[in-house]
This record gives C-alpha cells, sequence and structure tokens, in this order.
C-alpha cells in the first residue's frame, strides 16, 4: 500500500486548473502555493491538439519537479477514444490522481479502472497505485452521485463541475442557489464514502468579491474545496478556509486539555467545564492540522 | 519512424517552441534554429532536438525550430508530436517513469 | 553725480562695479501684450537656433528623455545639424530611446562622434553592442550624469529641451495649462539640470502660451532661445494614461511577499520614507503596502522618485505627505503635479547626485527596485540582457540603492528561460554591497552584510534562502545557460554614480549553435 502515488486524505482547499497545452502555465503550476494542481487534457484543449498536449503533459510530468503537490490530470472521456491514449500516457509518466469528467454512473467510474488497472499491470506497477476523482457535471450525474463516490477505493473524491451542470439544468450561474441541490448531494455522497468532496471553479477571475461569496458557501456546507483556474484566486480561498485566531486558540486548549487528561490517566476530558467529546476533539486536531499546513509563505525545496 | 508529410506542432507564444519537421530521403538530421535564447541555450536546443528524434528513431529531417525561451520537456514533447504527425502515426510508445 | 569721488571711499578697490552710473538703458513703453507680440526669445527654426547657439563641430548637445519612445526632439534636432554640415557631436541624453535609431546613420556619417546617456534601447542599441562605435557609449546614473553636469565633467554646449508648454521667454514645463493638451510628460526633473548648466539652452515647444509659463520646471533665466515646432512627440509613446496594477499572477506573488518583507524590516514605521520602480512587480507592491498602511494606520512621509498614479493616488488620500518627482510615469502622476501643491517636480541633481549639498535619495527608508539579472555577490545588472546585448537603463537605480537604508531587488527567479538569479551578471550596474534583499517568487535572499535584515525575515516566518540556493534552483529549472561570448573591443563603460568605472560592455561575438 505504500507504494501508492496518491493519499487518500489530504489538504484539497485548491486544485489548480492548469490547461495542457500552455507550457509556460504548466512550467510556473508549483509556485502559487494550490494544494493540488490539475493539468487539463479535456475542454481547454482544442479538438485539433489533443496529441500536443497529451505530449506535454506527459514530459512534464516526466521531467518536471512539482514539490509535495498533487498531481492531477484530467482526461478525456473514454467514449471519445481519446481518454485510453491519455491514460497510457500520464500512467507511465508517475501522474497521481486520475480525474474522470463527465461522470454519470458508477460504471463510468469503473470502466476507467479497469483500463487504469491494465496499464499499472503492464508497467509493472502495484495495481492501485494510481488514484482516482470523478467530476458530475449533469443531472443524472448529481443523482447517481452517492454510487459514484462509492464506486472504486482509488476515489480521493468528486467533484462538481457546474458550467455545465447548470446548462444541463437548463439555468444559468447565479447567487449559488441553482448549486444547492448538487453540493449537497455531492457532499453527502462524499461524506458517506470518505472522500473529498471538491467545489467547481468561479470563473469570472476578476469578481473577486463574488469568488469570496461562493467560498463562503462552500465552506459552510462542508466542501474540502474547490477548483481555481487562476492563480490569484488561491490566495484569497485559502485565506477563507483559514480558521480564525478565535477558533485556533481554541482549538489548541481542547486539544492541551485531552493530551494532559491522557497523561493523568483519565478517560474524562473537560475545558471550562464543558465535556470534549470525540467529534470537538476531531474537529479540533483538523483545525490545527489545517492552521499548520496554510502558513503562507512556504517555498519548498523542488 | 518514416516521416511521410510535414509535421508542425507547438506554437509561437512565449515559453513554447514550434517545430516544423519534413521528411527528407538522406543527409541526416538539419537543424535551423531561431531562439529568444540562442547565445544561452541554442546549443543545448539543438542537442535536445536531435536527441529526441534519435530516440524516435528518425534519421533523416530538416526540422525548422522556432524557439521562445522553451524548457527541455517542452522541446521533446514539440519534437515528439511533431514527429508523430509527420508519420502520421497514433502508435505512440510511451516510457515509464522511474 | 560729479561730487562722487568713489576712489576716495575705504576699500573700494575690493568691491566689484562697473564704474559710475551713466543712465539707463531706453524703457520699453509697450504694453506687455505688445512685447508678447515682439516674441522674445522665439526663432523661427531649429536650424535657426543652433546656428544662433554657436553650436560648432567637436561640441556637446543634451537631451532629456521625459518623452521616453515618443520623443520626436533628438532626431528632428540631429537631423538639422547633420544638414547644417556640423560633424563629431558628442550625444548626451539622459536616455535614449527604441525611436532614436536615426542616430545609427548620423554615428555612421560622422555627424555623431560620441554618446553619452542613462541607456540604450532597440535597433541603436544592438548596432552599438556589435560595434557601431569607436568611443565607447558612456552609461551615467542619473544622479551621476547630473553631478558630472555639475562639476563641469560633463561640459554642456547646447542644450535642446523638448517642452510641452513654454512661453516667449523660456518658462517651460513638462505639461500645458490648455485643456486638451496631449503630449504632457508631467516632471521636467531630468532637462531642469541641462537647463542650469548648459552654455546655451535651446527649448522646443509645441505649445507656446502666455507668459509667464508658470509655476514652471524651467524658468526663462536658464533660457536662450525658444522655438515652436509642430510636435514633440508621440502621445501614446510619451506615456500611458495610467500605469495599471499588474495582473500578472507571478509578479503579484512576487509583490505581496515584497509587501511582507518592508513590514518584517524595520524600516515600515508612521513616518517611513520610499521610492519604488516602475516594472510590474515593485508597482504592485505598491497596493499591498497600501494595505499594510491603512490596517496599521501608518504614514509615508514622502514618496520619491519615477512617479506613478499610484503614488499620486496615495498622496491624496492623505496616506503619503509629499510626493518629490524627478519623472512623471503616467498622466495621472503628471495631472497630479499641476493639481497638487505637496507634488513637486525636483531636479535630476536634487534627487541623486552624490557630490552636492543634499539630495532626496539619501533620505530614504527604503527602495524598491527591478532587475535583469542579480548574481550571487547581489550585483545588480539593468543595462544588458543576459544574452550580452544592451537592453536598457541604469537610470536612478544606483543611485536610490547607495541612497536608501534598505534597497529591496524584485524580480521572478527566471524569465522565460533566463534566469535571473545568475551566477555573474553580464554587467555590474549597481555593486552588491548596496543591495540588501532580493526576492523572487520562490524565495528571498539577504545580503550577508545585514544579518539583522535576515533575522528579522526569519523571524516574520518568510521563505528566506541564501542567494546561492535561488541561483541553483533558477539553473535546475531552466538549465545552466552558456557564458556569453564576447570580442575585446569595448563598447561601453559603465559608471557608477561617483563616475569612477565599475564595469565595461563589450563587443558581442558571433554564436553558432550548429557547433
Amino acid at each position: 500500500m505504500s507504494e501508492k502515488r496518491f493519499v487518500k486524505d489530504r489538504l484539497r482547499r485548491s486544485m489548480m486548473f492548469v490547461p495542457g497545452n500552455n507550457p509556460g502555465m504548466i512550467r510556473d503550476a508549483y509556485i502559487y502555493g494550490s494544494d493540488s494542481i490539475m493539468f487539463d487534457l479535456e475542454d481547454s484543449v482544442s479538438i485539433g491538439e489533443k496529441d500536443t498536449a497529451r505530449f506535454l503533459v506527459y514530459n512534464a510530468l516526466m521531467d518536471l519537479k512539482y514539490g509535495s503537490k498533487e498531481l492531477v490530470v484530467r482526461i478525456n472521456d473514454l467514449s471519445s477514444g481519446l481518454g485510453i491514449k491519455d491514460l497510457e500516457a500520464i500512467i507511465r509518466a508517475g501522474v497521481h490522481v486520475v480525474r474522470l469528467p463527465k461522470t454519470e454512473t458508477a460504471q463510468d467510474v469503473i470502466d476507467c479502472e479497469r483500463e487504469i488497472e491494465r496499464i499499472e499491470k503492464e508497467i509493472g506497477i502495484p495495481v492501485g497505485s494510481t488514484g482516482m476523482m470523478a467530476a458530475i457535471e449533469s443531472a443524472a450525474g448529481v443523482l447517481n452521485a452517492y454510487e459514484i463516490a462509492h464506486a472504486s477505493d482509488r476515489l480521493i473524491g468528486i467533484a462538481l463541475g457546474a458550467e455545465d451542470y447548470v446548462t444541463d439544468l437548463k439555468t444559468t450561474r447565479s447567487d449559488g442557489s441553482e448549486l444547492f441541490f448538487a453540493r449537497s448531494m455531492i457532499l453527502q455522497a462524499a461524506r458517506t464514502a470518505g472522500i473529498a468532496a471538491l467545489d467547481t471553479v468561479y470563473s469570472d477571475v476578476n469578481n473577486e468579491e463574488g469568488f469570496l461569496a461562493e467560498v463562503d458557501i462552500i465552506k459552510k456546507l462542508g466542501f474540502d474545496g474547490k477548483s481555481v483556474i487562476n492563480p490569484r484566486q488561491i490566495e484569497p480561498l485559502h485565506k477563507a478556509f483559514m480558521p480564525s485566531e478565535k477558533d485556533l486558540a481554541k482549538a489548541r486548549a481542547t486539544v492541551e486539555a485531552i493530551e494532559e487528561a491522557k497523561a493523568r490517566g483519565s478517560g474524562v476530558v473537560a475545558l471550562n467545564g464543558k465535556m470534549i467529546d470525540k467529534p470537538v476533539e476531531i474537529r479540533a486536531r483538523r483545525m490545527l492540522a489545517l492552521a499548520e499546513l496554510a502558513s503562507n509563505f512556504t517555498v519548498e525545496e523542488v | 519512424m518514416e516521416l511521410k508529410t510535414t509535421g508542425i506542432a507547438g506554437t509561437m507564444e512565449s515559453s513554447d517552441i514550434q517545430i516544423v519537421l519534413e521528411p527528407r530521403t538522406e543527409g541526416g538530421i538539419e537543424v535551423s534554429l531561431t531562439s529568444n535564447v540562442m547565445n544561452q541555450f541554442g546549443k543545448q536546443i539543438v542537442k535536445v532536438i536531435r536527441e529526441t528524434l534519435a530516440d524516435l528513431k528518425v534519421e533523416n529531417a530538416y526540422v525548422n525550430a522556432v524557439d521562445k525561451g522553451a524548457l527541455d520537456c517542452t522541446i521533446k514533447a514539440r519534437v515528439q508530436a511533431a514527429a508523430y504527425r509527420a508519420a502520421e502515426s497514433d502508435e505512440y510508445v510511451w516510457r515509464t517513469k522511474a | 553725480m560729479s561730487e562722487l569721488n568713489l576712489s576716495a571711499i575705504h576699500g573700494i578697490d575690493e568691491i566689484n562695479f562697473h564704474g559710475e552710473f551713466a543712465g539707463s538703458r531706453a524703457k520699453n513703453h509697450e504694453t506687455f501684450q505688445n512685447r508678447m507680440n515682439t516674441n522674445g526669445k522665439v526663432v523661427a527654426s531649429i536650424e535657426e537656433a543652433i546656428k544662433a547657439s554657436g553650436l560648432k563641430d567637436g561640441m556637446t548637445v543634451s537631451f532629456h528623455h521625459h518623452f521616453r519612445n515618443g520623443d520626436y526632439i533628438v532626431n528632428m534636432v540631429m537631423d538639422a545639424i547633420a544638414k547644417l554640415g556640423i560633424k563629431d557631436i558628442v550625444v548626451a541624453a539622459s536616455s535614449l530611446q527604441a525611436i532614436h535609431s536615426p542616430l545609427i546613420e548620423h554615428i555612421k556619417n560622422g555627424v555623431v562622434k560620441r554618446i553619452e546617456t542613462s541607456g540604450l534601447r532597440g535597433k541603436l542599441a544592438e548596432e552599438v553592442s556589435h560595434g557601431l562605435m569607436d568611443t565607447p557609449v558612456v552609461f551615467r546614473s542619473h544622479g551621476g550624469r547630473a553631478a558630472a553636469i555639475a562639476a563641469g565633467e560633463l561640459h554642456i554646449d547646447v542644450a535642446f529641451l523638448g517642452a510641452p508648454s513654454c512661453d516667449a521667454y523660456g518658462n517651460a514645463n513638462g505639461f500645458s495649462r490648455v485643456e486638451g493638451h496631449t503630449t504632457n510628460c508631467g516632471s521636467l526633473g531630468y532637462a531642469m539640470v541641462d537647463a542650469q548648466y548648459a552654455d546655451k539652452v535651446v527649448i522646443l515647444t509645441d505649445c507656446l502660451v502666455d507668459y509667464p509659463n508658470t509655476p514652471c520646471a524651467i524658468p526663462e533665466n536658464n533660457v536662450d532661445y525658444v522655438v515652436k515646432v509642430d510636435s514633440i512627440g508621440d502621445p501614446k509613446g510619451i506615456m500611458s494614461g495610467a500605469t495599471r496594477y499588474s495582473k500578472d499572477p507571478k509578479e503579484l506573488l512576487i509583490a505581496q511577499m515584497t509587501a511582507e518583507v518592508v513590514q518584517a524590516s524595520g524600516y515600515f514605521y508612521d513616518g517611513f520614507s520610499m521610492q519604488m520602480g516602475s516594472g510590474g512587480a515593485s508597482l504592485a507592491a505598491c497596493r499591498y503596502i497600501r494595505e499594510k498602511m491603512i490596517e496599521q494606520n501608518i504614514k509615508c512621509s514622502y514618496a520619491l522618485g519615477g512617479i506613478t498614479g499610484q503614488i499620486t493616488s496615495m498622496l491624496e488620500e492623505g496616506l503619503i505627505g509629499k510626493v518629490l518627482d524627478v519623472q512623471s510615469f503616467d498622466l495621472i502622476a503628471a495631472e497630479s503635479l499641476k493639481n497638487n501643491f505637496y507634488h513637486q517636480q525636483i531636479s535630476g541633481e536634487d534627487y541623486a547626485s552624490y557630490a552636492n549639498k543634499g539630495a532626496a535619495t539619501h533620505q530614504l527608508d527604503f527602495v524598491i527596485l527591478s532587475a535583469l539579472e542579480v548574481d550571487t555577490d547581489f550585483n545588480v545588472n539593468v543595462v544588458t540582457g543576459s544574452d550580452g546585448i544592451v537592453m536598457g537603463a541604469i537610470g536612478g537605480h544606483p543611485d536610490a540603492a547607495a541612497g536608501a537604508s534598505l534597497t529591496i531587488i524584485v524580480g521572478p527567479l527566471c524569465r522565460g528561460r533566463i534566469p535571473t538569479i545568475v551566477e555573474k551578471v553580464t554587467t555590474v550596474t549597481t555593486p552588491g554591497s548596496v543591495v540588501d534583499v532580493v526576492v523572487t517568487e520562490q524565495g528571498i535572499a539577504v545580503n550577508p552584510a545585514r544579518p539583522e535584515i535576515r533575522e528579522r525575515l526569519v523571524a516574520a516566518g518568510l521563505p528566506v534562502f541564501d542567494i546561492k540556493q535561488l541561483q541553483e534552483r533558477a539553473y535546475r529549472i531552466v538549465g545552466t545557460p552558456e557564458p556569453i561570448q564576447f570580442k575585446d573591443k569595448v563598447i561601453g563603460l559603465v559608471m557608477y554614480r561617483d563616475n569612477t568605472v565599475i564595469d565595461v560592455v563589450r563587443e558581442i561575438d558571433e554564436y553558432d549553435y550548429n557547433a
């Protein structure tokens, strides 16, 4: 199991979207502090350049260093015939997580997993090395979210792709009410499967206010993070996900009280006269871990 | 790999390189290069182009390269794509990362 | 007055005077309006002005670069000089731009013998790098140039100074108060030095205005001739409407990190002073510093240098007390100079001379500057590209760097495939001894001469590395660049601000990529 290329449970506040045929953005993708980088071979690549983008992402994965970033590639869907070619290249190049576009049913995940498994065997790496995530972009996908989320052990998360979804619903993006059902479905499905719930992109990069309003909604709902299409969105996103000093102080006190009780051999823990039960402890520890990872200007050796 | 037609890959955007590959029957690989980092990386760019073609077993070709500061991995990607296009083939051969 | 016996007065032989009063000159009884109509110092053409100035073979003419790449003055005047058959001229411009490529012909034809400038760009820069001139170009900083002119080391015979407004007696300014005038450039700071020290001064203007054109940059007592021309420059090339904040995410990252450096450095306190370069990242740093000033209720005493609308809006917000403007970078800054009492234009000498009684660069807390290259000894190059060819200008870089208590150089670790942090800069324009901090998007380096700054930045949780680590990181990403091949011939002398030679630029050699 230690030979897995992906880590199921990790920080995924931001997944930065990098067009697969843009060498400059591919080169610089690691400097902006996103938790994951998603190289796109699908919608951002025109039909005539699918091959060149595939070569570019393949060589980048082979040669460039991205430090501790989670490396995701969004492939073309398998029915197009392009998806298999994408998989052949990127699994050999060591991708951590394959992102499946337009997932409608659990069978879509299973079909893709079969191809991944075949390639893993061909190149002699342990079966199960490669992670997967599924993007849900239609009404059918949303209604099947639970089955999709449980379709494979490789899944690290499911994500909402809102642009196609609202078109399918015959509506448009607005204040978020149009996405409330889908977000709720995806979140519940992800939580029951113990995987990440990831929100859609916000495409008006110059509207920071609108972006932050959307971040506020998904954070309150319980999402782990969001896809971003411009590096400028990462810092405000992370800031929004950063716990307040007050909450952090409380979390620290909680954990200290637990550690102290453990040292005393006591099973009952209380802080300021209030019992600390398991969910409170989990939340406190999660918050502290997040804060530690979230310090602003970390530059890692690559 | 046998080149059948002219294969083009890459753009004139910053950090990219455009490779135009033309088949020839003999005379080996001939590279003509313009680059905005010529004086610092010209020889390195030509070296990567030649190595990538050798790897693909392309022995004779004219290469016209217009470089805008591409990294080695980008040069490789563009040469590979241009070669497969010139060979009119999608029987891609991928290596596995060590 | 025959009873005056001057020689009997004690100590009279120590007092200089022109003899006994022998009657006044005839008074002019014309109305002010009529006097203006007699045209004052206005001469009919550039040729007339050149002839009247007494310009001869081998003399030195000067120009300013406030019109940047929109300038028509240099080319018009040099064409006229050539037409008059005058040879071996020394062109001493505060800087030269791509638009000045016609100088190439004048050099080839012997009209121009030698060039002094802050920098060169475009075709002229390329030709010079390929050995166009026999005598090397002298590159001086703005402060160094002002000092050399004031000391007479750079003697200007005739200054030809473009002005967006001037009256018939020579009161000249960098903007016109005529509504809708399009060739404004704001401050005339660099031209003020030439006007003060040149033997003869010719103002060329496209906007002859009523006397007195005051307040102004250049007063009439500095001016010999005024020429009205159809156009002094292309407004689009002179300056942009507003310098926009960068949207480049990498520059914004650098800018954010720079603001953190400033905050942690010990030089960010109520009453601090600052200068910002006009590069994307240093300009963007302005925005983040502004946010910190508002958050922490900190005000800036004065902002210096090339001035943008970002700085003048902070003046108008009350965040900056005074603006000292040697060169305006956009129309918003130019407009502010016209309207704001505490936005003052200052001469290149008051800005940055090392040798006078005081210059504003010497009171700076911090300056944020760009660079083409920085090496592992913190030396900075702003003149030659990494390909060895001249492509920039020294500007006020070494002046501000030497004057400020904290000098911060900002830039991306690499530009495309060109590393910014290198083992050895192609040309030293600012010595590492006056550079304190280098900020890239992939980490910060602090000059070992400033251990206390390093400590403060580390304590603030900023990613501080040795500069060698940054350089190695850059080379790991782009590869190790080949050393540039030069010939022996020196094509440029680079002066430090004290006008000692800090480096030379050599002629570029041919390169064969198939070798």
